[in-house]
């Protein structure tokens, strides 16, 4: 009898103290930019496709959710024909952000992706690929790699030297 | 050819392995199962201590603690030796090395073919270097267009000088080179261009960079761990090389080498590693029609049945393209007495006169590695680069046999191949050509001797008399003749491994008489012959009778399989037979002229969708498996014609019902095959998106194929052990991602797989006169049956005791015509990478072959059996002797050699 009074009375208690139930969703939490939420596709700094179709990111995911096929345009850069992740599968693991060698690949703080049917929950590369460069602003790996691709010719990269002369007999 | 070895003791670590003395450390290391990082050591190349990778500590003795860095590549492993690969200081020491061939290095492995199988991310892994401290410019360098087989990306070169020792001296290229100077050194050629040489291919697999990388892979690029594989055999030429062949998503995407210690060992020709693109060709038929009319699978097979049921008569026409079990499947459904070889009767009677040749003996017919060994040399009649490529990169290597033998009296290790080299200079051990034009390996040959294909057989006889005096004698010989003669006697008599190559090239049955002669009488000898396609042998086995007598018997309806016939006769023949046969079928991959004859035509599996077995040009039956799963509107010819359960059935029947075949089941596990209760999976366990690839069509992953026809599953999962050699899909071990895992998969370094290289052999040298050695005592009495025709057809020129007696006159000249001879070549001559666009690429124009005097008495152009084709001025084709290229469209179908006449336009 004097327990149940007891409980009583500190749920009564309760009623003073300050709530911590969100009323989600007119209210929103803060998630933190590094939240392992929805994927998105960056693009660098010049506004081209920063994902080079590497594989990496499919290669590391550990329930396999990501297929790609690579391809290249006419001056050789490469990029994705298309990119597709099933995110009826995916753990949000972030494992693919990690691998990826160009930061194309981000989570972001949104995971609102409910569906109704598993196959609205697969996103193609249209429904992946973002306008800005994400978390990274900065980078752009065309500009660090040595392949030549249109508007970089060989040479132009970061910290490279001009072609070699293969003629010169100079020491 | 194991032979007695000493066997020495090196100390590991402080622990003793026996090794072999011969041999340097680098490559015992790496036998016995250590992981030492290398670059510019390639089993096949030797050493030559350029990369400065295997550093090792060597010490004196037990008492010394101080020891020496010595490069493992470049040390014998002599008795006593102590080394220490775990080192510090020898661990530090190629740290450094790496960390330096990597200063300028691209930061370019995300968009680099290689990798993710590239020989140099696994040593900068397994040598630990994991961040750049080099903060200066990087060198970069231009790439060069080299053909449509290789991408060429210069600035990730390590300067190993794998691919120009490759290239110039295992494969005898010329124009492909080391330039420039100090940290400038340029792999490539002077200026862009195709690159000549056959087999510039293997680059991608012996540079151990992604500077050479496959350009028909990039064209749909995927990487090797992406890729399911299967243990396949090339089909683009008799030799069999066993190659690994990789898919994703519904298209081939690449053929890798698959080494095989007998045959094709570390290398493929550019033929056989990029014409695989025909199954991906727009001309495939990928679905079943009645006349014009696509049908259902079962509604075909029902049509079959019932057409078969209907005509009594009716005649099976096989194929030396396609598998024994497919041959054998028509020949059980139509019976053996209405089963035709599908090619003309002078080829398939010399076919099974090789055969028999072949079983009688005593010379046996060798491997490509014994090819290799060889100490002397005669080919009779075939363009062998052009023909069987392979086998032209084994001869190379063969002419250093006996020259080797000065370096092995200098006390020069044979790895050592800087030294030998120096030793050997030019020395090429003896290389003889008889043939009717000039080849691709006369700038190794001793001597060559062109004549029309009849002289050459005289040739090859006057040889086989000179060694021994119960051979006939040509008479008159010219003085050339003679003088050739002469030296390939005295070669031969001083050789300790002599071979005769011929084949069925000139359709002249005199060169294959004349080069079973010479191998008769010389003591020790092998003889080899090369057959026109991959399964040439394994139809011989399966019939005797032609496609002239398929035509003679006038049936009122046919089954082809896997056989385009307007390339084996001229086309009038071939259009007269399908006109009064009423009903057609043919089974068939790729659209051609034979295809639009048939009423019914079955979409059939190239080699990529099936699974069989082909036998190759020295008998040696290997299984291929198929990478595709299972498809309801593809199937394969077998699977067609009759109600076979899975693959080994068929093979039971065949083995059981065929002389001569049934040691076919041994050439690899059966279906029922498990490796601790697990099937070998043909995806690599980093195979990904297997939630994702089908995900667009449906959510729910649909379970994998089952695979009836082989021990092979259709997924990544299953036994991660190494598989029998015949099964291996792909080579990969813990931290050697790049072909180089193939190390981990021999017996001994370059020797054979674990377990035996695959294949059976199914005619072993000279074993039971005329009687298939693996069935002798079961089916003699069939075997007798089977021979008897071709020693009758011989009539007169019946085994003389044990030599041919009938010597071809000497070739006569004709006043206003020529006798017109095939030529071959390595891109044109094969029917189906036609249908591979790089390949094609590289198909020569028509063109008629002439020699020069011939050439001046017409101008640029001259009409030939109905055709105005340029003329070509040949080098080596004989007075009154002519060439078209085989097998290049439009020219295919033209019976040759015939003679005819030449006119001006
Ligand atoms: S890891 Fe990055 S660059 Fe590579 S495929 Fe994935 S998203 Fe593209
Ligand atoms: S060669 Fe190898 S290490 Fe260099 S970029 Fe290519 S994959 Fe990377
Ligand atoms: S191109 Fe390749 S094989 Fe040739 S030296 Fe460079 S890294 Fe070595
Ligand atoms: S030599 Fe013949 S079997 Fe070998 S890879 Fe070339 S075409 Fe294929
Ligand atoms: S592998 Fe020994 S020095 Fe290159």
């Amino acid at each position: 009898m004097f327990s149940i009074l007891q409980t009583m009375w500190n749920v009564f208690l309760h009623m003073f103290h300050r709530r911590v139930t969100v009323q989600y969703p007119e209210e929103k939490p803060y998630l933190a930019p590094r939240y392992r939420g929805r994927i998105i596709l960056s693009r660098d700094p010049d506004g081209g496709e920063r994902c080079v179709a590497c594989y990496l990111c499919a290669a590391v995911c550990p329930v396999d959710c990501i297929a790609l096929q690579a391809t290249e345009d006419s001056s050789g850069r490469r990029y994705p024909e298309f990119f597709r992740i099933n995110f009826s599968r995916c753990i949000f693991c972030g494992f693919c952000e990690d691998a990826c060698p160009t930061y194309a690949i981000q989570l972001t703080p949104d995971f609102e992706m409910g569906e109704y049917h598993r196959p609205n929950l697969v996103y193609e590369k249209e429904d992946l690929l973002i306008n800005g460069p994400g978390k990274y602003p900065g980078y752009n790996f065309w500009r660090v790699c040595g392949v030549q691709i249109g508007g970089k010719d060989k040479g132009e990269s970061e910290r490279e030297a001009a072609p070699a002369d293969v003629h010169t007999l100079l020491p | 050819m194991p032979v007695e070895i000493d066997v020495t003791t090196v100390y590991i670590e402080d622990r003793p392995y026996p090794m072999d003395p011969e041999q340097n450390l680098l490559h015992q290391c790496l036998s016995a199962g250590f992981n030492l990082p290398y670059f510019c050591w390639h089993p096949a190349l030797g050493s030559v201590g350029a990369c400065r990778q295997c550093a090792v500590k060597q010490f004196k003795d037990e008492h010394d603690k101080h020891g020496r860095i010595v490069m493992a590549c470049m040390t014998p492993a002599s008795d006593g030796t102590r080394i220490s690969i775990k080192d510090s200081e020898a661990a530090a020491f190629r740290a450094g090395i790496i960390e330096g061939m990597m200063l300028n290095h691209p930061h370019d492995c995300p968009v680099c073919d290689e990798g993710g199988e590239c020989h140099l991310q696994d040593m900068t892994v397994m040598t630990g270097h994991d961040y750049r401290r080099y903060r200066f410019e990087k060198r970069t360098f231009r790439n060069q267009y080299l053909g449509p087989f290789l991408n060429h990306e210069m600035n990730r070169c390590i300067q190993c000088y794998r691919c120009v020792r490759f290239y110039r001296e295992y494969a005898g290229g010329a124009d492909f080179n080391s330039f420039a100077l100090r940290n400038l050194v340029y792999f490539g050629r002077d200026k862009d261009g195709v690159l000549e040489n056959e087999f510039a291919g293997n680059l991608v697999e012996v540079c151990p960079t992604g500077v050479f990388t496959d350009a028909t892979l990039k064209r749909h690029y995927t990487r090797k761990w992406d890729l399911e594989f299967s243990p396949s055999i090339c089909t683009q030429c008799s030799l069999g090389c066993n190659i690994s062949i990789g898919k994703r998503y519904d298209t081939l995407r690449r053929v890798v080498n698959r080494y095989n210690g007998e045959v094709n060992g570390y290398f493929l020709c550019d033929r056989g590693r990029f014409g695989y693109e025909f199954v991906n060709s727009e001309r495939r038929i990928r679905q079943s029609r009645l006349r014009t009319e696509a049908i259902g699978p079962d509604a075909a097979k029902r049509h079959l049945r019932d057409l078969v049921a209907s005509n009594p008569g009716v005649i099976g026409i096989g194929s030396p393209r396609a598998s024994l079990e497919s041959n054998f499947a028509l020949r059980a459904l139509v019976g053996p007495d209405r089963f035709y070889a599908g090619i003309p009767s002078s080829e398939l009677e010399l076919l099974r006169l090789m055969l028999d040749i072949l079983r009688s003996g005593p010379a046996g017919t060798p491997s490509l590695r014994e090819v290799e060994s060889s100490d002397a040399v005669l080919v009779l009649g075939e363009d062998v680069m052009n023909v069987a490529p392979r086998m032209a990169l084994s001869l190379r290597q063969s002419v250093r046999q006996q020259p080797i033998e000065i370096a092995k009296r200098l006390h020069v290790a044979l790895w050592q191949d800087h030294g030998v080299r120096e030793v050997l200079q030019d020395a090429k051990g003896p290389f003889f050509i008889a043939t009717s034009s000039a080849t691709r390996l006369d700038d190794i040959a001793t001597e060559c001797c062109r004549g029309a294909p009849d002289d050459v057989a005289r040739v090859g006889y006057a040889i086989a008399r000179a060694l021994h005096s119960s051979s006939p004698e040509p008479q008159d010989l010219a003085d050339n003749q003679r003088a050739f003669v002469e030296s390939v006697t005295n070669a031969f008599k001083m050789a300790k491994r002599p071979l005769v190559i011929s084949g069925a090239s000139y359709r002249n049955i005199g060169i294959i008489r004349a080069a079973a002669n010479v191998s008769r009488v010389l003591p020790g000898a092998t003889l080899s012959f090369i057959t026109p396609e991959c399964n040439s042998f394994g139809l011989a086995f399966l019939t005797g009778t032609s496609l002239e007598a398929a035509i003679k018997a006038k049936p009122t309806a046919a089954i082809v399989i896997e056989n385009d016939l307007y390339r084996r006769l001229p086309a009038p023949e071939v259009d007269s037979f399908f006109s009064q046969c009423a009903h057609v079928v043919v089974l068939d991959h790729l659209e051609n002229r034979t295809t639009t004859r048939a009423e019914l035509v079955l979409s059939t599996a190239t080699f990529a969708e099936a699974d069989g077995t082909l036998v190759n040009n020295e008998c040696r039956a290997q299984r291929f498996f198929g990478v595709f799963p299972p498809s309801e509107t593809i199937r394969q010819s077998w699977q067609w014609l009759g109600e076979w359960e899975n693959l080994d059935r068929v093979i039971a029947d065949m083995s059981g019902g065929v002389p001569g075949l049934s040691g076919i089941a041994q050439a690899a596990p059966s279906a029922a095959f498990r490796m601790s209760g697990a099937k070998v999976p043909r995806e690599p366990h980093r195979w990904s998106g297997r939630t994702a690839v089908l995900a667009n069509i449906t959510v729910d992953e649909p379970k994998p194929p089952v695979d009836l026809n082989s021990p092979l599953s259709f997924s990544m999962e299953g036994n991660p052990d190494q598989p029998p050699a015949a099964l291996i899909p792909f080579f990969w071990s813990p931290g050697w991602n790049s072909a180089q895992a193939t190390n981990k998969f021999q017996e001994e370094i370059a020797g054979p797989l674990r377990g035996g290289d695959p294949g059976v052999r199914l005619i072993e040298a000279g074993q039971g006169e005329g009687i298939p050695m693996a069935s002798r005592a079961a089916e003699s009495d069939e075997d007798a049956r089977l021979s008897a025709p071709n020693r009758d057809r011989q009539g007169a020129d019946a085994f003389n005791g044990a030599l041919f007696a009938s010597v071809p006159s000497a070739f006569q000249p004709r006043e206003n015509e020529w006798l017109i001879i095939p030529l071959f070549h390595i891109f044109g001559s094969d029917e189906l990478s036609r249908a591979a666009p790089a390949v094609a690429q590289l198909f020569p124009d028509p063109y008629l072959a002439l020699n020069a005097d011939d050439a001046a008495k017409f101008g640029a152009e001259a009409s030939v059996m109905g055709r105005n084709l340029p003329v070509r001025v040949t080098p080596g084709l004989p007075q009154g002797v002519a060439g078209l290229p085989s097998g290049l469209p439009p020219l295919e179908g033209i019976m040759l050699p015939a003679w005819s006449g030449i006119s001006r336009i």
